[in-house]
């Protein structure tokens, strides 16, 4: 490049002899220099400005591009990845304690139609008629030869039935793959299980999604794609839940009863073994709630978990193990029972007369209103209110179910010395079966809380203590007697020593105004082996008449005691507990070894 | 010089582009392999899961109770008892006779190993 000079000798020699200043025109080619530098500078600020413009131009459109590709093409799986195999099915299974599977998952298909494809639809609507008889031919072919692009016919088809289909012929009627859920033990344990039925459904696929029980209460965790199908191990023992169902549904047809309801529950670890109530359903075809009629005459109704009903005498116990535990009384204290016990207008009588005064020990065993009420009443309402709140029967048991938030136990409005009073024998206070039996559990081991639930735990689960071990143990020997001297002498099983308490309660009407006469609950709590209880069992029967004597029998000692021992009987064995002659009392003899 | 150096570059691009084309079809036959295991596994999976059911369904309790009612004649099956727990006690001693060899196998070099046993 040819530089100018900022000072031409020729023109500055020409301005002196004009005499104008030269420095002039070095200014003025400073100037031009400048504007010529200005200008390049701008070019090239101009050109790179192009260039990035273009780079970022063609990066949006390449993102742009690259986006409305993946919105307009069918989602694939990777095709090169190794980790793809480890997930099976959309829904994980659920299986007992011991690997049994419970609910699980099977490939079927479901059968839609797509009319404007048919070629003949009268004859596809006739076909599919004889395949499902259950379907209507005219419907059908109404829905074929109208305005509908697509309808539905079945959502889930066996492999036959597809292959009848299939031999129809016609290109209109098309198969979804379909995943079910599976219950394949039928009605066991279908309270607990809920079922489960399709959320979202498209032709390719469909969610299966849980209704009820625990299918509902765990169903983002079962179908969470990082559990990679790792079935959901529950706490139940099938063979021993099928057991207490089969002893439990001949119990109830033997005492003509319209429900019966039982929990069997590890007494340390807060693990429900079994939890039965019936009538019961299949959960592979759930039925609909009913839409009138009582709630609780449903099959679909867990009389266990949500079936609140006052338990009547099984709630002694609980009274005289505080007064034992405030240290108001002993086994061997003696309480007046003379009645009847008035308090304002109400009365409180005894089923029998049992005399002037008895033990502690004798009125459980007798099962004494009087003497539990008396009990109470030195316990007072406050205490007492305390104590059935840290045994857990105050509130919604934390069951891992959806119905066990319906178990919410009905307390009296107004908790007053008389509600303390009935409450001591189990009217005024209405709880479910498995509230009664965590509160039974906490005296069994010793008196510590345990929760209940439904999965498998790996120990021993023990929450607050509520009572001292020497108070527990006071009570088992007096829950003992009540079997072997006492109301419950049906529940006498050879070898596993059952201790336990009976409870019957005249059912509340259900449009309030008082008590049946002649309808009751019947419950028997019970534990075995009673001088170590590994388990507490709960039968409870819904409105129970014996009627092999002369007159109709309903207290739970003749109705829910003979079923419960039968089943004790039953499944004890299936626990894998050794039948055991019951130790002899103070024999100053010391167990060394065994 | 240079020609040589381009003729070379030439070449060495002709022999990695046919290497990579080489590499190319190995990883498709890799991958289209790999695919065809996953099915196979996916399948076998699948026929797994349909046996598991078959198997959780054919032992459900409700069938083996009533197979054990109508083979009761043969088989005499009944629920477990307490009775059925015995003691260790009344598991008699096995006796110390040695049972007669009716159907002696060549086990020569094997003697010690008998020895022990006895």
């Amino acid at each position: 490049m040819t530089r100018t000079p900022l000072r031409p000798l020729a023109r500055i020699l020409q301005a002196r002899t004009k005499g104008e200043n030269p420095d002039a025109i070095e200014r003025e080619n400073i100037r031009l220099r400048h504007e010529q530098m200005r200008d390049r500078a701008r070019l090239r600020a101009e050109g790179r400005l192009l260039v990035l413009g273009l780079f970022f131009f063609c990066a949006f459109v390449v993102v742009g591009v690259r986006m409305g590709m993946l919105s307009g093409s069918e989602p694939s799986e990777p095709r090169a990845s190794a980790a793809g195999a480890s997930i099976l099915t959309q829904r994980a299974d659920i299986v007992d304690r011991r690997g049994r599977v419970l609910a699980t998952n099977f490939e079927t298909h479901s059968l839609y139609a797509q009319p404007q494809q048919m070629i003949d639809a009268e004859r596809a609507a006739t076909g599919l008629v004889k395949i499902f008889p259950d379907l209507d031919a005219e419907d059908l072919l109404e829905d074929f030869t109208g305005k509908r692009k697509f309808l539905w016919i079945k959502k889930k088809i066996s492999p036959e039935q597809k292959q009848a289909v299939h031999d129809l012929g016609e290109p209109g009627l098309l198969f979804g793959p379909r995943e079910m859920r599976l219950y394949p033990n039928g009605s066991i344990a279908a309270h607990i299980l809920g079922g489960a039925s399709f959320g979202r459904e498209g032709v390719h696929a469909a969610e299966v999604i849980g209704v009820a029980g625990i299918e509902k209460f765990y169903d983002k965790e079962l179908r969470d794609p990082a559990r990679a199908s790792k079935p959901l191990e529950l706490s139940l023992d099938l063979t021993v839940q099928a057991a207490a169902e089969r002893v439990l549904h001949g119990g109830m047809k033997l005492m003509n009863a319209k429900g019966a309801a039982a929990v069997l529950m590890d007494v340390h670890t807060g693990e429900v073994v079994a939890l039965v109530s019936l009538p019961d359903f299949d959960p592979n075809d759930r039925p609909r709630p009913a839409t009138e009629g009582v709630a609780s005459d449903s099959v679909l109704f867990n009389r266990a978990v949500q079936g609140v009903y006052e338990l009547g005498s099984t709630f002694k116990i609980f009274a005289t193990a505080q007064a034992m535990e405030l240290g108001l009384v002993n086994p061997n204290t003696v309480i007046d029972i003379r009645g009847p016990l008035k308090w304002g207008r109400h009365k409180i009588r005894d089923f029998h007369n049992y005399g002037k005064e008895l033990s502690v020990s004798k009125i459980i065993e007798k099962s004494s209103n009087i003497g539990t009420a008396r009990i109470a009443q030195m316990i007072g309402t406050a205490r007492q209110r305390e104590f059935l709140g840290q045994l857990g029967l105050l509130e919604t048991v934390p069951l891992e179910m959806v119905e066990a938030s319906g178990g919410r136990p009905l307390l009296p409005p107004n908790w007053s010395e008389i509600s303390t009073m009935t409450i001591s024998y189990g009217h005024g206070l209405s709880t479910s079966p498995l509230h009664l039996a965590a509160g039974y559990a906490a005296i069994a081991n010793g008196g510590t809380k345990v929760t209940p639930t439904l999965l498998k735990q790996s120990g021993p689960q023990y929450g607050a203590r509520i009572m001292r071990p020497e108070v527990a143990a006071a009570s088992r020997v007096m829950l003992r007697k009540v079997v072997t001297e006492g109301t419950a002498s049906f529940g006498e099983v050879r070898g596993y020593n059952v201790g336990g308490k009976t409870g019957t309660a005249d059912k509340p009407k259900e449009m309030g105004g008082g008590y049946y006469k002649d309808k009751v609950i019947a419950t028997f709590a019970s534990m075995f082996p009673a001088e170590d209880p590994k388990y507490v069992l709960i039968v409870t029967l819904d409105e129970p008449v014996e009627t092999s004597g002369d007159e109709p029998r309903r207290t739970a000692g003749w109705t829910a005691v003979p079923v419960a021992a039968e089943m004790i009987r039953r499944v004890a064995p299936l626990l894998g507990l050794r039948p055991e002659i019951e130790p002899a009392r103070a024999a100053g003899i010391t167990l060394t070894s065994n | 010089m240079r020609t040589l150096f381009f003729v070379l570059t030439a070449l060495a691009v002709i022999g990695l582009a046919f290497w990579a084309y080489h590499e190319n079809y190995n990883t498709q036959q890799a991958i289209a392999e790999t695919e065809q295991v996953q099915r196979d596994i996916s399948q076998a999976r699948q026929r797994l899961g349909v046996l598991k059911t078959e198997w959780a369904y054919l032992n459900r309790p409700d069938r083996l109770r009533e197979l054990a009612d109508i083979n009761f004649d043969r088989l005499g099956l009944l629920p477990l008892t307490p009775e059925q727990f015995g003691h260790i006690d009344q598991v008699a001693f096995p006796s110390n006779e040695v049972l007669p060899i009716t159907d002696p196998v060549d086990v020569s070099g094997m003697d010690d190993v008998r020895g022990v046993d006895q």
